[in-house]
């Protein structure tokens, strides 16, 4: 078997029995990237010599035996909205094509306290803006189990890196659903934590009452050790907050008895393709035969989310990304008059048409006159939204939905119409509003051989009940062995 | 909700950003199909109803005033468009 191919938390077996080194396991992921990034187009930024460097380090900690960290000797990949320090850090984005940060990022701090070996930067939708990583300035990435389909997004080559072996964990961030749609069109397990349970800091800002970081990995048990690794109180995030963090590996194997499971009606609709429908049943029949109880419940506002969503996130985004002005760093454009054809200019030329599109709403929305009548009725809609959850969570401990309605789509199917490009977040975009934990499991495949997720949905801090239930699912079913013929 | 071309251009100098002839035209094309959809949300009655901001509460910390990292000029300065000596060189901003 192929290092590459490896679990994190198999490789760390082998790591700490000194059957393999973290440097040979590094070698192993780079070679594998340069064989496979070509059809993927994961990767924005390998580094090469830092990783084996890292890999060296670690193998130092390792060789001496002694209060050896989680993720010691591990290779992860890191969405490009993530600042990681002397690295370039895009934000998949032309206006930062060129940007070293000076410092990293509170969760790229804590991987690399963690021991883990970052092997490079991947490609997600400028300013994690977009479905289906067709909105990245530099590329598209491919979906692995189908060069001609998408990856879904925003973090797209979070997903690709791990679905392909190219890291055995990714960083990815999830404002309407960024983490949970890629990680189900790859058919690999991604976690949207709650809101306020990871920092965000040195995070690339997109709409800040709702992003949040998470893990991608190849299985559930891996993804409670990368949350171990990222959760908790950072005193540079305001939002991120000061509860204790459990142990999230020890309650995995608790298994689901008698756990009451919410399915909600309104999360099977008209339209949607009946392999996903059949595979999220059957995914529901198999929790039923593992002990869990089914409940039907009813979230009655989940029709009015995506409007919600890009009320909230576009005016949230116009704010943030105010920021970039072409005058302390990023891209300024040449032979302006002045001032303000300085800042009008440079972001005419770089930003993407996209966030253009997100930044003029948002303003609109802002803007004087309207502001009652869009931001502050979606900041309502919102309560309403969340409460519906609240409510539901009085009948059961967990709600099963699918992830998307569909499987990948094919790259340029949905790029002419950025509506129908929103609506592939239908099933995702609530939790965020509502800021609960959401977590993508594989679940089944289609007709031609696309992956299929079931998205579990926890209560405020729930992410234990979650893993817990995925895990017990996914060793109850062969979905996640599956790899992609690459 | 019809939004019209010089409401985009308004709109436009607002946000910063310059468009070209054919972005507008795509603006208010977009505009026109977005705002109608948003329009859903007033189907609801939401006299009475709380506006939520975020969906934790969020208190606003305070520390020592204190300085915590060390200065690294040339780090901060090397993502600098422009520069001169240890300043940022920006445009002239006083006519």
């Amino acid at each position: 078997m192929d290092p590459y191919s490896l679990t994190i938390h198999d490789a760390s077996d082998l790591l700490r029995k000194r059957k393999l080194s973290a440097y040979d396991l590094t070698c192993s992921v780079l070679e594998r990237i340069r064989t496979t990034d070509a059809q993927t187009r994961s990767y924005l930024t390998v580094c090469e010599t830092e990783a084996l460097s890292q890999a060296e380090a670690a193998d130092r900690i390792l060789a001496a035996g002694e209060s050896i960290p989680l993720l010691c000797g591990i290779p992860v990949a890191v969405k490009d909205v993530i600042l990681t320090k002397s690295i370039r850090s895009t934000a998949g984005s032309k206006i930062l094509e060129h940007f070293v940060p000076p410092y990293d990022a509170t969760v790229t701090r804590r991987l690399k306290e963690a021991g883990a070996v970052i092997v490079g930067k991947v490609n997600c939708d400028e300013f994690a803006m977009g479905s289906s990583t067709e909105n990245s300035a530099f590329f598209a990435s491919r979906n692995p189990w189908d060069l001609s389909r998408v990856p879904g997004g925003s973090s797209g080559g979070s997903a690709t890196a791990v679905a392909a072996d190219q890291a055995l964990a990714a960083l990815g961030t999830d404002t309407g659903g960024s983490v949970r749609l890629p990680s189900s069109f790859c058919g690999v397990v991604g976690l949207k934590p709650t809101y306020g349970r990871i920092s965000r800091s040195g995070v690339v800002a997109y709409a800040s009452s709702l992003d949040q970081v998470g893990p991608f990995t190849k299985d559930v048990r891996d993804c409670a050790l990368v949350l171990q690794t990222l959760a908790g109180h950072d005193p540079r995030d305001s939002t991120s907050v000061d509860t204790p963090v459990p142990d999230y590996q020890a309650s995995l194997t608790q298994g689901v008895h008698r756990l009451k499971i919410g399915i909600p009606k309104e999360y099977f609709v008209e339209g949607m393709q009946p392999a996903v429908e059949a595979s999220v049943h059957k995914a529901v029949a198999d929790f039923v035969g593992l002990g869990a109880q089914p409940v039907s419940i009813s979230l009655p506002h989940t029709e009015y989310a995506i409007a919600t969503y890009y009320i909230i996130a576009t005016a949230e985004a116009s704010s943030n990304l105010a920021r970039y002005d072409g005058l302390k760093y990023g891209y300024r454009a040449a032979q302006t008059a002045g001032l303000l054809e300085t800042y009008c200019r440079t972001r005419a030329q770089g930003f993407g048409s996209e966030v253009k599109r997100r930044i003029m709403l948002g303003t609109y929305v802002l803007s004087a006159g309207y502001y009652d009548a869009y931001y502050l009725k979606a900041q309502k809609v919102r309560t309403l939204i969340r409460q519906d959850f609240l409510q539901a969570f009085g009948d059961c401990d967990v709600i099963a939905t699918p992830v998307a309605p569909a499987t990948a789509f094919r790259l340029g199917e949905k790029t002419a119409d950025p509506l129908t490009m929103y609506l592939s977040d239908i099933f995702t975009i609530a939790v965020n509003l509502a800021g609960l934990p959401g977590l993508s499991v594989p679940c089944g495949f289609d007709e031609n051989g696309m992956p299929i997720s079931l998205q579990l949905i926890g209560k405020p801090f729930g992410e234990e009940t979650l893993l817990q239930a995925a895990y017990a699912y996914e060793q109850a079913t062969p979905w996640h062995t599956r790899k992609p013929p690459l | 909700m019809h939004i019209s071309r010089e409401e985009v251009q308004r709109i436009a100098l607002l946000a910063r950003l310059e468009l070209t002839a054919r972005e507008e035209a795509e603006l208010v094309a977009h505009f026109d199909k977005v705002l109608t959809y948003m329009a859903k949300l007033n189907q609801l009655n939401t006299d009475g109803v709380e506006p939520t901001a975020h969906a934790v509460g969020v208190s606003s910390p305070l520390r020592e005033d204190r300085v915590t990292n060390q200065a690294d000029t040339d780090a901060l300065l090397q993502n600098a468009p422009a520069r001169e000596a240890d300043f940022f060189k920006v445009p002239k901003i006083i006519e």
